[in-house]
Formats: structure tokens, C-alpha cells, sequence
């Protein structure tokens, strides 16, 4: 770690990520240090056994699901650029932003939650892909029934046009009174 | 007629003969008596204050340059990438999440995956564990290179100054310092056999303890540690073992240095095994056979009978098993709190201004480490001891040693935390996942016997949907 001083010179797209995503220089160049850091070969990309070295993302429930949602499909690498644009979406949101859709606003954020559950990516949570889920993030805790029927529970509030899956929109009225910006967002700092 | 041949040499040696003579006679006077007389002349401490002045003028050299560069200094993460929320339980976080208004209600909710996902991406920015086995990053810049980020900077002024730094480092420091580690270990080895020869036990107990503080002393010199020890009325007294933080194998010299402990390790060959062989012959230390140290019942048992022994010195453990970065605790294995005696804590906290005494073994071997600890400016460091601590009633081992670490942790300023410092070189287990899912399951459907209230009430879903 830091045995030679970068700068935004070094760092691929340095400009044109600041602009995009609303980091700082300094974060920008820290998340650099920190790429750098979980790239163990210096290829340049991470792979998603790069991420499997972190002891608290193993220990996440959903730890797997969070790794993959860096990678677009059938990627099996991802950038520093890339890297820096999913993590775009944890800024906290700003109310005057001269983009139309930052990475950072709340819809986005909600999308970055969706893909969470709808892992094949067809724009709604199935039955099954919920089922997933919750089995991640309950483990042997809880039996086949107890899974079930929280499921059952689950879809029967938020599907509304009771097609038995729960579609973007439908995700995002379930989720109207929580605070989004607060609950998915980490505080960089300067 | 020889001597008009060889003008030069003749000269050569009577020059260098003078000269390794003085040098002798200052190291003798200035720093063997001293330490046999346990007495500090406060050279050191002397030296320590010089240097934190030449260290600030330097770094506000280069916030100089920088500024005139007009770039920003850059500063490494010391603190972090980002500010984390202060650590609450999974059900308080996701408690939080669902707001007051739903907190009777413990259902999924499809919020909760926000909980699992943000603490996801912050581990992967920047997490507690992976900073722990490499070198903690300085604020400021201490002269050495090994520890500096902003190259960039440096002035032609800090150029010299480091230039001179070295050659005082490594002209000057490091021969005197590896003149006395030499002198501290053959003292070592050559008093403790005398000693050893000794009929008369009492007096044999009497003298080990001042030659091995005489030698401590000598290799404190070496490596020019200056220790500073506080609360020493809670020193470790026999009969009871003494536990502290792991940052470098020379802990042992720094605790040594004030007081006799036993120590404890697997025997090794070479010089190392030599000096534990005559070690061994004027104090009692434990040495396992290599095959020894898997029969867990056999060092439980060879350790009870040590401090079952009154009249035998404390035993000196290190519950973490490994080197860690000295900026948080680790895991405590709780081997050495099953044993029952009294454990006393010792929290060792080192600056890091002077040079780093961390061991990464990944990195470094053993005597590249001890070069570069011979090649730093000093090695300053507190030493804290606190009050006993005893095993309570209906407190298991894992506890105890939780209790443990947590009280050293308090007092040295470091970070607690809950991993195994195996994890260095080993994956993490499935039931770190599983104590997540178990806290997370909890929240859902209750204690385990609580859930044949849920299925009730699952049974009668037009009563649930009332609310």
C-alpha cells in the first residue's frame, strides 16, 4: 500500500470520472489506491474472486449477489472506470444537479437494489427469484414453509396488477416511504 | 627495517586501533554501565524530542512545495475512505430502516435488503480488516523512505536532510546498535550458563533475575527503544500469566527489559534454539517440542503446573497467535483462559514517527526485520499495565478472553475487534455467514420457540391483513 505517490495522471478517465459521478479528486484517487489495492495480479481489471479476499463481503448474506452486480453479464472483469460508476450510485443525492439522471439519484439507486433481486435481468422480481433471496439471507434458519410463506406475504403486498411477480414500478411503490437516499448511501469523505 | 617500508599501514593501525578504542570505551561508559546499573542518562529522550522538530519542519516543507506546485498534499487513508455509521447490531440497522412506525411488525420487508447491500459495497471500499496486517500509514513524514507517499515534493533542502539521515542511520546507529545486540546476546548466553552451574537455588534465582535484566537492558540499547511503562503497581506477580498485544517479536525484549517472565515458544535450532538452551538452565521457561505444541491437553497442563508453582515467575503469552498492524486487537485465543489463574493485561502501543515496528512476515523475513529495526530513527513505545483480571462465575473462556481484549484495547487506543488473526493467511469460515443469517432470521420470525406463534398467526391470514 502506497509505496508510490499517484496522482489524477495515473489514474484512467480521472476528469471525465469526476465530472460523471460527482466524486472529489481526493475520492476518486483513493478509490484508485483502493482498486489497485484489491487487484492482487495488476491486470488492470478485477475479477470476482478479487472480492472473495474481503472477510465482511464473505460474511454478507447476499455477499455474492453484490459482487455480481459489478460485473454487466457475461463480463467477467471489471475496470477502474466501471468499478468508480457502480459505486457512483452510493453518493448521497444532491438537489442541484445539472445531469438529468445522475448515477446518485433515487431512481437509480432503486434500480441498483432491483437488479439485487431480479438477477436474470427480465425487469421483474419472480416468484423464485424472491424465493433466492430470501433463502441467502436466511440460510438453514428458517424452514421451506416459514420461507414460503414470507414470500407469499411479501408478493401479495406489493404486487398490484397480480401478474405474481413485482415489476420496477411496483418495487418502487412498496418502497415509497423509505428514505432511499439515506438508507443506500455511504458518506465519502471531501 | 619493515617499518619504513610500510609508512602508511603502520599509520592505518595505529590510527584505527585508537579509534576502536574510544569507540569502546564511549559504548562502555555511556551505555553498558547505565545498563547494568539499570540507571537512563536521558540521552534518549533527548534525541526523541530533536527528532519530532526536524520530522514537523520537514513535513510543512513539503505542504510548502505542494502549495507552490498548487496540487494538494496527498494524504494516505489513515482515516478512511469513508465515514462509516457507528457499528449497531443487524437489528438495530434494519430496524432503523423500517422506521418506528413498523417496528411491531417483524416481516421481510423488500427494504431489508438495503441493510445487507450497503454494508456490502462499504466493505468492498474499505474494510476493518484487510488495513490491519500492513504497515499503518503516517500523517507526517518521518525521513525515511520506506514510509513516504509524496515524493513528488521533496525540495532540495529535504533531499540533504534525508541524505543525511541516512548516512547517520546507517553510518553511525547501526554499527553501534548492532555492536550491542552482538554484546547483549553473548552476555546473555554466557552469564545465564554460569549461572546456571550455581548449586544454591535461591541464589541462582537471585542472579538469573539480574543477568536477564542486564542483557534485556543491553538489547533495549540496541535497538534504542525508549519505553515508557505506566501503572507499574499492577506488574505481574508469580503464579499468574501475563497477556498482551502482538505487534513484533520484539515485545518480548520490551517487556522483558522491566520485569521476569517465563516465556513460552516451540523450540527452535540454530542460534535462536541456543539461546533458549541456556536460557532454560538459570530460569524456568517452556519450550515445546514442535510435536508438542498439537496436544492441546499437554500445554494446558504443562502451563497449569508453571503457575500452580508460587515461587515460579508469571508466564508471558501472546493470545493473538500472530503479528497485527498495532492499531487494533484481534482475536485472543482462548487457550491461555481456560487455565484458571489470574491473567494480567499488558497493552503495548507503539509510535509509529520513529519507525514502524510492525512484522509483516509475508514481507519480510526475521533479520531483514531486524535491519530495518536497526536502520529506523528509535523505537518509542508505552507499555501500560492493568489491574488483574480473574475468570467470573458462569463466564466461559471465550468470554473472558473477550473481556480481556477489550480492556487492553480501551487503554492502548486501539481498535477491538472480532477476527481471528489467522484470517491473514486463511478464508473466512461459513459461520461468520451463519451468525448473520441467524441475527437476520431472528428478526424476522423470532426466537426459535416463538415461532410456533408465528405459524398460529400465520394460519389466520385475514386477521394479519387488519393491520
Amino acid at each position: 500500500m502506497g509505496s508510490s505517490s499517484s496522482s489524477m495522471n495515473d489514474v484512467p478517465n480521472g476528469q471525465q470520472l469526476m465530472q460523471e459521478t460527482g466524486f472529489s479528486a481526493a475520492t476518486i484517487l483513493r478509490l484508485y489506491e483502493r482498486f489497485d489495492f484489491l487487484d492482487k495480479d495488476k491486470s488492470g481489471q478485477l475479477r470476482p474472486q478479487d472480492f472473495g479476499e474481503l472477510r465482511e463481503l464473505a460474511l454478507n448474506p447476499i455477499g455474492d449477489r453484490i459482487i455480481g452486480s459489478f460485473f454487466s453479464p457475461g463480463q467477467e472483469a471489471v475496470d477502474f472506470t466501471s468499478f468508480v460508476r457502480i459505486l457512483a450510485h452510493f453518493r448521497p443525492s444532491e438537489t442541484n444537479r445539472t445531469q438529468k439522471e445522475p448515477a446518485n439519484s433515487s431512481t437509480r439507486k432503486l434500480k441498483f437494489a432491483f437488479q439485487l433481486y431480479d438477477q436474470d435481468r427480465d425487469g421483474k422480481i419472480s416468484r423464485a427469484e424472491l424465493l433466492q433471496v430470501l433463502r441467502a439471507m436466511l440460510g438453514m434458519q428458517v424452514t421451506e414453509e416459514q420461507l414460503q410463506s414470507i414470500a407469499e406475504r411479501a408478493i401479495q403486498e406489493a404486487d398490484l396488477d397480480k401478474d405474481d411477480a413485482i415489476s420496477f414500478d411496483e418495487f418502487r411503490k412498496s418502497l415509497e416511504k423509505v428514505n432511499i437516499d439515506h438508507k443506500m448511501s455511504i458518506r465519502f469523505l471531501r | 627495517m619493515t617499518w619504513f617500508t610500510f609508512p602508511a599501514d603502520n599509520l592505518l593501525c595505529w590510527w584505527l586501533s585508537i579509534s576502536i578504542t574510544v569507540w569502546l570505551t564511549l559504548l562502555f561508559v555511556f551505555i553498558i554501565v547505565p545498563a547494568v546499573l539499570g540507571v537512563s542518562l536521558g540521552v534518549r529522550r533527548l534525541y526523541m524530542r530533536t527528532l519530532l522538530k526536524i520530522f514537523e519542519w520537514a513535513t510543512s516543507r513539503m505542504e510548502m512545495g505542494a502549495k507552490e506546485k498548487n496540487q494538494q498534499l496527498y494524504k494516505p487513508y489513515s482515516s478512511g475512505i469513508i465515514a462509516k455509521e457507528p457499528a449497531s447490531s443487524l437489528q438495530q440497522g434494519i430496524q432503523g430502516l423500517r422506521g418506528s412506525a413498523s417496528c411491531l411488525r417483524s416481516e421481510f420487508e423488500m427494504a431489508d435488503i438495503f441493510y445487507f447491500c450497503r454494508r456490502g459495497v462499504e466493505s468492498i471500499v474499505d474494510d476493518e480488516v484487510t488495513k490491519r496486517f500492513s504497515a499503518q500509514e503516517l500523517e507526517s513524514w518521518n525521513l525515511l523512505t520506506r514510509s513516504d507517499y509524496n515524493f513528488r515534493y521533496i525540495s532540495l533542502r529535504l533531499t540533504v536532510l534525508w541524505g543525511l539521515g541516512v548516512l547517520i542511520r546507517y553510518g553511525i546507529l547501526m554499527p553501534l546498535r548492532v555492536t550491542l545486540a552482538v554484546t547483549g546476546i553473548s552476555l546473555l548466553l554466557v552469564l545465564t550458563t554460569l549461572v546456571g552451574f550455581l548449586p544454591n537455588r535461591d541464589l541462582r534465582f537471585f542472579l538469573s533475575e539480574k543477568v536477564h535484566l542486564l542483557c534485556y537492558r543491553i538489547c533495549v540499547r540496541a535497538l534504542t527503544a525508549i519505553i515508557t511503562y505506566h501503572n507499574r503497581e499492577n506488574k505481574p506477580k508469580n503464579g499468574g500469566i501475563c497477556v498482551a498485544n502482538h505487534t513484533t517479536p520484539i515485545d518480548v525484549i520490551i517487556l522483558a527489559n522491566d520485569g521476569c517472565y517465563s516465556m513460552v515458544g516451540q523450540v527452535h535450532g540454530g542460534l535462536m534454539g541456543m539461546i533458549q538452551r541456556a536460557m532454560v538452565k538459570s530460569s524456568p521457561h517452556i519450550w515445546f517440542e514442535r510435536s508438542e505444541v498439537k496436544d492441546r491437553h499437554l500445554v494446558a497442563k504443562r502451563l497449569g503446573d508453571h503457575v500452580a508453582d508460587k515461587t515460579k515467575q508469571p508466564i508471558l503469552i501472546f493470545p493473538e497467535g500472530t503479528c497485527i498492524n498495532n492499531t487494533s486487537v484481534m482475536m485472543f485465543k482462548k487457550g491461555s483462559f481456560e487455565i484458571g489463574c489470574t491473567v494480567y493485561p499488558v497493552a503495548i502501543k507503539y509510535d509509529p514517527r520513529f519507525g514502524d515496528a510492525f512484522w509483516n512476515s509475508s514481507k519480510f523475513g526475521l533479520v531483514n526485520y531486524l535491519l530495518r529495526m536497526m536502520s529506523s530513527w528509535a523505537i518509542v513505545c508505552s507499555v501500560w499495565y492493568l489491574p488483574p483480571m480473574n475468570r467470573e462465575e458462569g463466564e466461559d473462556a471465550v468470554q473472558f478472553a473477550n473481556r480481556v481484549k477489550a480492556a487492553i484495547a480501551a487503554q492502548g487506543g486501539l481498535v477491538d475487534l472480532i477476527w481471528d488473526g489467522g484470517l491473514k493467511r486463511a478464508k473466512v469460515k461459513d459461520a461468520f455467514k451463519e451468525e448473520q443469517q441467524k441475527l437476520y432470521s431472528k428478526v424476522l420470525v423470532g426466537e426459535p420457540d416463538q415461532a410456533d406463534n408465528k405459524h398460529l398467526e400465520d394460519e389466520n391470514p385475514e386477521d394479519d391483513k387488519s393491520h
